[in-house]
């Protein structure tokens, strides 16, 4: 099978790779590129651990084809903070103890980002919804939720 | 044991605070490696053919297309995995489970495994051997099962524990009893009494993060293998001695670990992994899907419980008994046994006698989840013991409070216990505000006690200063959910230094000498005290060094907030040395400042919680939803509260999960139907209220600080606790776990009829 040459943007770097046609982005991400921080929980879309940004939309890699990517803007959680500055919610999840073992705090990041991206000033009710498309099995997600309000807080100024 | 773990009184300056945990940044950033995310150079990807049939002989196995696959490295299958158990039937049993030797006996069992240049390869490869099963009856259900008649899933099992030796094989492995007093006399002395029998499915413990692995077998006999597990050390010991390796020349590193809640102290496809890398001369990584996660790791048992209680007018209960049936998977287990010890561990009764059977079924092999057993027994014992406090008029708090355990009460299982927290953690709900909040319409309020036993076990840590006064902490208990935090808080508690001066990390098997795996509520009970005491070893060289640097006697040094004090007044000129100065100087007084210890932790305090639960009900539909919840839990000591409460509120969530909605669904062929997140769909954040804590501090008298294990105990209530609200709320008592819609309203609609009847 041939490979896909494809030319794109993650973290705002200009990026270009062969892919498999059936790769999926998940795929490339991690074993093409090294980018380890979207994490494969189901590879079905239903866990969101994989989740990252694709042109300001949120996205379960896993159901992306690499190929696609070509021409996009892609975010993960590698390029969520500015050199050793976190982003406010990175800060948020760490001081909240948002996280217990950590596999799906990738995905909530971004999940998170892209929520407050769209919707600066959440209620706990559309926060819940926002980011019920990502499984924690660990914390029961009042943290989470407190993190995530928290953070909101201190973007919005 | 140089060392003296009574608890002692003291006042702390970091154990009780909430730091930023030290694995933090790496986890919030993507930086943190996980089971999945190592590589090595070579390697290649492992896949396992798994059997579609829940019970069949296997005939043979042809593997010789899937060999001249291109890009194929390896082949095997059990013959590749030579009995070298030597009698142990348990190993054997692990071994079989890793790959099918005779039989395939669950839907998912390994039979066998390739590993190819690339996933796809890989994939083509298992597509291509050839397996000739020859299909056998199956039983998944655990009374069925239990049946005469049953189809026999291993015909070598004759069921232990009876007064007379069986004559003909069963499915019961194992029958096991516990108790004391006289269970007839008991009841014939009570004025009330409650029998029924309770339903629960099987669930699974639903980490994030599939089990992977990458191992590295060379040509010398020496191996390597990264990977996710609870324990690397019992990992390195069971790969050891089903690959016939010497221990000491594997060496197993645990990576971040993503979830296990005991389904990571298990290998599954780890041996398996090694085999592939031994047979292709390559690194080879194995990485489950999630169907194969729920197919063939986990899950914990299916149960089938029956409850009897007694108690006078006055509310004392005069007898309690329960048979408690669980399901093993393919494989004895003592699951029932745990069941039949945790039963009625929360009260104080002359006379109870429980009966536990171990049931084989054909279902992947039981795995340990969360305070494995307990939550199925307290369901059935505390939605009983609700029922019983209604029936004889007292109010269900009131109730258990009158019945409750207290120092000195002999458990049911077996021992006297020490100052213990079921009284505390009943009289602090009913004095919740919780309890005294009003219910609307089709809402209901439900509460119920959880005991876990805790465990300690060998442990052992080495803390090292170094020359800039830093301290590494090196452990051997996996951190599954801040462990590092808490053991740093321990470490500059003991030396008297700060937090930021202490970096704890968890070390590989050949770092550190053996540790038991983290379960039992261990990690940071066991690996605290064992920092304690390695600290305080520490500190006996810190007070040598400064003794020698004043040139005085060691006899004159004390050691009091992280410096040397030269004691009594003909030293008034000797200003106090600080760890950092002391530690500067090592390289000149004798070489590096170490502490080590090594400890069997015992005295692990028993741990109790009560829980509080409302609920409403939609009687159109039967769904369901969590309104409120709360949890109370002794913790003995919280060393960091916030990782505490996360403990409780996440034990929590898996046991609304499990009440109200997770369970495995077998179909009349034997295989698992909904084996994805989607159909099997645990709790999402938009299914949850915020749940509240509060902990208690009953101080374990055998442990330097009073800490007693928090992890599990809070998956104990919620199953009973879930179930009393939804019995409130529509007036049903629930006996079937998950009380899911369909069984919600199907309740309804048979006590509907019964009312018209």
């Amino acid at each position: 099978m041939a490979g896909v040459a494809v030319s794109t943007t993650i973290n705002g770097d200009h990026v270009e790779y062969l892919c498999q046609p059936d790769e999926t982005l998940l795929d490339v991400l991690r074993d093409r590129l090294g980018l380890t921080g979207a994490k494969e929980g189901c590879g079905t879309g239903d866990c969101g651990a994989c989740s990252v940004i694709v042109d300001d939309r949120l996205v379960c890699s896993c159901l992306v084809l690499g190929a696609e990517a070509e021409g996009r803007r892609i975010e993960t959680i590698e390029g969520m903070a500015h050199g050793e500055k976190l982003h406010p919610l990175q800060q948020k999840f760490l001081e909240h103890a948002a996280l217990q073992c950590g596999i799906c705090t990738p995905g909530f990041l971004i999940a998170a980002k892209d929520l407050l991206t769209k919707n600066p000033d959440p209620t706990e009710e559309e926060i819940r919804f926002g980011l019920a498309g990502n499984l924690c099995r660990c914390t029961g997600y009042d943290k989470i939720v407190r993190a995530v309000q928290d953070a909101a807080s201190v973007m919005r100024g | 044991m140089n060392f003296d773990p009574r608890l002692t009184n003291r006042s702390f300056t970091s154990v009780g605070t909430r730091p930023v945990r030290p694995d933090g940044i790496d986890k919030v950033t993507g930086r943190a490696r996980y089971g999945a995310d190592f590589n090595m150079a070579g390697q290649l990807v492992g896949r396992v053919l798994r059997s579609p049939h829940a019970h069949a002989v296997i005939r043979g196995i042809n593997t010789s297309k899937a060999e001249a696959l291109p890009g194929v490295k390896a082949v095997i299958t059990a013959a590749d995995l030579p009995d070298l158990t030597n009698g142990d039937s348990a190993m054997y049993d692990i071994l079989d489970n890793c790959m099918a030797r005779k039989k395939a006996l669950y839907d998912g069992h390994a039979v066998a495994a390739v590993a190819a240049i690339d996933a796809r390869t890989a994939r083509q490869a298992l597509k291509l051997i050839e397996v000739d099963y020859e299909v056998l009856p199956h039983v998944t259900d655990v009374d069925e099962a239990f049946q005469h008649g049953a189809p026999l899933i291993n015909d070598a099992v004759f069921t232990e524990g009876l007064e007379e030796k069986p004559v003909k094989p069963s499915n019961v492995t194992k029958r096991t009893q516990y108790g004391h007093g006289d269970v007839h006399k008991g009841f014939a002395e009570a004025d009330t009494i409650v029998e029924r029998s309770f339903k629960t499915e099987q669930t699974h413990q639903g980490y994030i993060e599939p089990h992977a692995c990458v191992a590295s077998v060379s040509a010398d006999g020496m191996a390597e293998l990264w990977v996710c597990t609870q324990g690397p050390f019992v990992y390195r010991q069971h790969c050891a001695q089903l690959l016939g390796m010497e221990a000491s020349k594997l060496r197993v590193t645990s990576s971040e670990i993503g979830g296990g809640f005991g389904g990571k102290t298990h290998v599954w496809a780890e041996p398996v992994a090694l085999a592939l890398s031994r047979k292709a001369g390559r690194p080879v990584k194995l990485v489950m899907t999630r169907d194969e996660v729920f197919r063939a790791s986990g899950p914990t048992s299916a149960t089938s419980i029956d409850v009897k209680i007694g108690a006078r007018k006055d509310g004392t209960i005069t007898a309690a008994e329960a048979t408690l049936r669980y399901s093993c998977g393919p494989y004895p287990g003592m699951w029932a046994e745990i069941g039949a010890m945790t039963s009625f561990a929360c009260y104080r009764l002359e006379n109870v006698k429980t009966v536990g059977f171990e049931v084989l079924v054909n279902r992947p092999k039981t795995a340990a989840y969360r305070a494995p057993s307990a939550p199925m027994a307290a369901f059935a014992v505390e939605s009983a013991i609700d029922e019983l406090a209604k029936k004889v008029g007292i109010d269900p708090v009131e109730f258990r409070i009158k019945n409750a355990a207290q120092e000195g009460t002999r458990a049911s299982y077996g021992p006297v216990y020490g100052p213990i927290g079921i009284g505390p953690t009943l009289e602090a709900v009913k004095n919740h505000p919780h309890m005294k909040a009003p219910l609307a319409k089709n809402q209901g309020r439900g509460m119920a006690c959880g005991f876990w036993f805790n465990f300690g076990g060998q442990t052992c840590v080495d803390l090292n200063i170094g020359m800039d006064g830093s301290v590494s902490l090196a452990v051997g208990t996996v951190d599954v959910g801040g462990s590092r935090a808490s053991l740093s808080l321990v470490a500059a508690e003991e030396l008297g230094i700060d937090y930021s001066q202490v970096k704890a990390i968890v070390a590989d098997t050949s770092s550190l000498g053996y540790n038991d795996m983290t379960d039992g509520s261990r990690g940071t009970f066991s690996s605290s005290m064992a920092t304690i005491s390695a600290a305080r070893n520490a500190i006996k060289i810190l007070r040598e060094r400064a003794a020698q640097m004043w040139d005085i006697p060691v006899d004159d040094v004390t050691w009091e907030k992280g410096h040397a004090i030269a004691k009594g007044e003909k030293y008034g000129n000797l200003s106090p040395l600080s760890l950092k100065e002391i530690a500067a100087q090592s390289g000149t007084t004798g070489g590096p400042i170490a502490g080590h210890s090594e400890l069997v932790a015992d005295g692990a305090g028993v741990s109790f919680a009560t829980h509080i639960c409302d609920i409403e009900v939609d009687p159109e539909t039967g769904s369901t939803r969590v309104l409120r919840y709360t949890v109370v839990q002794d913790a003995g000591k919280a060393v960091h509260p916030t990782y505490v409460e996360g403990q409780y509120q996440g034990g929590a969530a898996q046991g609304i999960g499990w009440a109200l909605n997770e369970e495995y669904i077998y179909g009349k062929d034997g295989r698992l139907q909904n084996a994805g997140f989607l159909d099997y769909r645990i709790p999402v954040c938009s299914d949850l209220p915020m749940i509240d804590t509060q902990i208690l501090e009953i101080p374990n008298p055998n442990h330097p600080y009073g800490v007693r294990g928090v992890g599990e105990t809070s998956i104990v209530p919620p199953l009973a606790a879930i179930a009393n609200a939804v019995s409130n709320a529509v007036g049903v008592r629930m006996t079937h776990i998950p009380m899911s819609p369909p069984r919600i309203l199907a309740a309804l609609e048979a006590s509907a009829s019964a009312h018209d009847a």
